[in-house]
């Protein structure tokens, strides 16, 4: 291959990781903007909606698997807050996050009861596994363009919901003045399990999406909600543009890294980078300085 | 959550309800108790729930058909995870609370080697269904292990690279136990089989893609194949991932393939890559007078048709140290350890699900290199490898 398309190669390859990590990250964003709370249960949602997923695509069309997985899982997201959430509100949101820990574990359990320890996978959406694109000399799985696309949708459709729906304005009053926006006649409860349902609702259809690329099962969660995490914090917590910014930034650090050194060293590579970028703007990348506002949008 | 004690009520009354049926002749004698540790969850569960199954199958079959020396087999399974700290517990409580007469697994060659002396201090035989090498070299008394070694599997890739012509190539391994020990065992044994590695790469066994390990081996100039030594789901993304690229290069992967299900999730990706396995994934090709036929074609048909899930040479495992354990005890006569690990060391001809054994005193494998076959994936099926 000659350079100029094997950078290419290695971009387009960085994109691929980094389209998988910007569509967790969108998630740790929503429910950190209108809670505070950091979900580490992230990655169980997006496992849970391909494990739904491909279990439904054995009786259902692939669309219909999907759809139904996301709003399962959308539900159970709501539940979860309901359950666990909305009576503990008035503790710290350090223990907030920890339960959001054990949460993980215990949905991770769960799937392994419910379902098994086999790994499994919906089929790609258009053509097959060996199906890829070729552009200027590199080539890059279709399914690629999905995950791709389906961020683009997903932060346009959130960015119009948030600033000009009114359930979406009610939802950012809560985040950056709850006291205000009660006194106004906002229900901060339901806002907050409605962004627990939306954002286990963007796991679950990230879980679907992937699934043909980096397969489904009962233990992928974790290592995606650390990648996702990092993503949305070298990004910006609070900000889902720079969830997408931070996510391919580091896919690609990872697969530039990976020409020029050992593959083993790759995560060295995109923390090294992470750590970095946190000295100089410890906010992110798009992230607003100062505490409070940070959440804001 | 309100299921489970009812379960576990109704399971306990119809263990006493089957205890008191068969309480008149059997009982007299206490049974035979067989301790096994196995990944039935977590990261190896791919090892560990197959063996699980199978063994539990296999104890019933023989209880069935009478036990041996007139005394019925007891299995306790103990699930370790995949955790090397649980198999220490797990072993010491199956040495000093349970008393048992041997322990069959660890799953893992991580988990064998954290209880290999404690074994062979204890005096208990250990029979165990992982591969590496380290498990029976150096030799302990007590420790014998079922499958083909890794490298004997390593042995094999090169082969068969000699008979197509290949000198060059990549290795990609990830980054555990079972990456670990097959890039060892590919680097150590290069050299002597005339391969030259020009790439040698390791990555993250959770990777969700890695394309760009592979743009890294394809702008290597001279590599003619490539070498992939881990599980799923990092194997099936690694043959994707190739197609994807459009490299035509062969690709051989450990025996770790060997399950018709990754097969399935590489999709057509799978096609034509190459491992070295046991003869179970192909027991129709086998001539009917094959030593194995009969032994492998028993038991697919047994576990598929238990289990409903394809049968996979790592279930084998555990169907080979049973195997090994029940066929001592006969050949013994007694269930006096120390004579028990004697008669291991005399079976001879021995016919299991990964070949034939012949253990010795200074062989605790037992199998030899024609226990394994070349493999490759033809129209979405395993089939023997012809030039």
């Amino acid at each position: 291959m000659e350079s100029g398309s094997l950078a290419l190669q290695y971009l387009l390859s960085g994109v691929t990781k980094g389209s998988i990590y910007a569509v967790v990250a969108i998630g740790f964003n929503l429910i950190y903007s209108a809670t505070g709370v950091l979900n580490f249960a992230q990655g169980e949602f997006v496992m849970l909606g391909g494990m739904v997923a491909v279990t439904l695509a054995h009786f259902v069309p692939l669309s219909v698997a999907i759809v139904v997985a996301v709003a399962v899982v959308a539900l159970l997201g709501c539940v979860l807050e309901v359950a666990f959430f909305r009576k503990l509100r008035r503790h710290s949101i350090l223990h907030l996050i920890i339960i959001t820990i054990g949460l993980s574990i215990v949905l991770q359990e769960a799937a392994l009861h419910l379902w098994d320890e086999k790994v499994r996978s919906l089929p790609y959406f258009t053509g097959n596994e060996v199906s890829s694109v070729k552009f200027l000399g590199a080539a890059i799985s279709p399914q690629v363009l999905w995950v791709l696309g389906t961020v683009a949708v997903t932060v346009i459709l959130l960015h119009f919901f948030l600033k000009y729906t009114l359930r979406g304005r009610a939802m950012r009053a809560c985040s950056s003045n709850p006291d205000a926006a009660m006194l106004a006649g906002i229900n901060i409860s339901n806002m907050r399990t409605l962004s627990f349902g939306l954002s286990a609702a963007l796991g679950a259809l990230a879980g679907c999406v992937i699934s043909p690329i980096t397969m489904t099962h009962y233990e992928m969660g974790a290592p995606l909600a650390i990648k996702g995490f990092a993503a949305a914090i070298l990004g910006g917590l609070g900000n889902p543009m720079g969830a997408v910014a931070g996510g391919l930034m580091v896919g690609i650090l990872e697969a530039f890294a990976v020409s020029k050194l050992p593959a083993a060293y790759n995560d060295v590579a995109a923390f090294a980078v992470l750590l970095l970028v946190l000295f100089v703007r410890p906010h992110g990348l798009f992230g607003r300085p100062g505490g409070e506002h940070v959440r804001e949008h | 959550m309100k299921k489970i004690p009812l379960l576990l009520l109704a399971g306990s009354c119809l263990g006493a309800l089957s205890s008191l049926s068969t309480g008149s002749a059997a009982d007299a004698v206490p049974p035979i108790k067989i301790g096994a540790i196995f990944a039935v969850t977590g990261p190896a569960s791919f090892l560990g729930a197959p063996e699980s199954k199978t063994a539990k199958m296999l104890v019933d079959q023989i209880n069935a058909s009478g036990g041996a020396l007139g005394r019925k087999l007891e299995l306790i399974v103990k699930d370790s995870g995949g955790s090397p700290e649980k198999a220490v517990s797990f072993a010491k409580q199956l040495i000093e609370e349970d008393k048992v007469l041997a322990i069959i697994g660890p799953s893992t060659s991580g988990e064998t080697l954290q209880i290999k002396n404690l074994c062979e201090e204890n005096q208990m035989i250990l029979v165990s269904c992982a591969a590496a090498d380290a498990i029976v070299n150096p030799l302990a008394k007590y420790v014998f292990k079922t499958p083909q070694k890794d490298s004997q599997a390593a042995t094999w890739i090169y082969r068969t690279m000699k008979e197509q012509g290949i000198s060059k190539i990549a290795i990609l391994t990830s980054n555990d136990g079972f990456g670990a020990s097959g890039k060892k065992q590919l680097e150590e044994l290069a050299k002597a089989a005339g391969i030259e590695i020009l790439a040698d790469e390791v990555y993250d066994k959770q990777a969700t893609d890695l394309t760009d390990v592979l743009t890294k081996v394809k702008a290597t100039p001279g590599v003619q194949a490539v070498v992939n030594w881990s599980i799923v789901p990092a194997q099936s993304i690694v043959a994707k991932n190739m197609k994807q690229l459009g490299m035509s290069i062969p690709l051989f992967q450990s025996h770790g393939f060997g399950n018709r299900k990754y097969v399935e999730q590489a999709g057509v990706a799978a096609e034509g890559i190459l491992f070295p396995a046991g003869r179970l994934l192909v027991v129709e090709e086998l001539p009917d007078n094959h030593p194995q036929k009969q032994v492998l074609a028993g038991y697919k048909k047994d576990y598929e048709a238990a289990y409903k899930e394809d049968v996979s040479t790592f279930g084998g495992h555990a169907y080979d140290a049973i195997l090994i354990v029940t066929e001592a005890i006969k050949k013994a006569g007694t269930t006096d350890r120390a004579q028990v690990r004697d008669a291991i060391e005399n079976l001879h001809g021995l016919v299991g699900t990964a070949g034939i054994y012949n253990f010795s005193a200074t062989d605790h494998t037992g199998l030899d290199l024609n226990a394994f076959e070349m493999l490759t994936v033809k129209d979405g099926k395993f089939t023997i490898y012809r030039k």
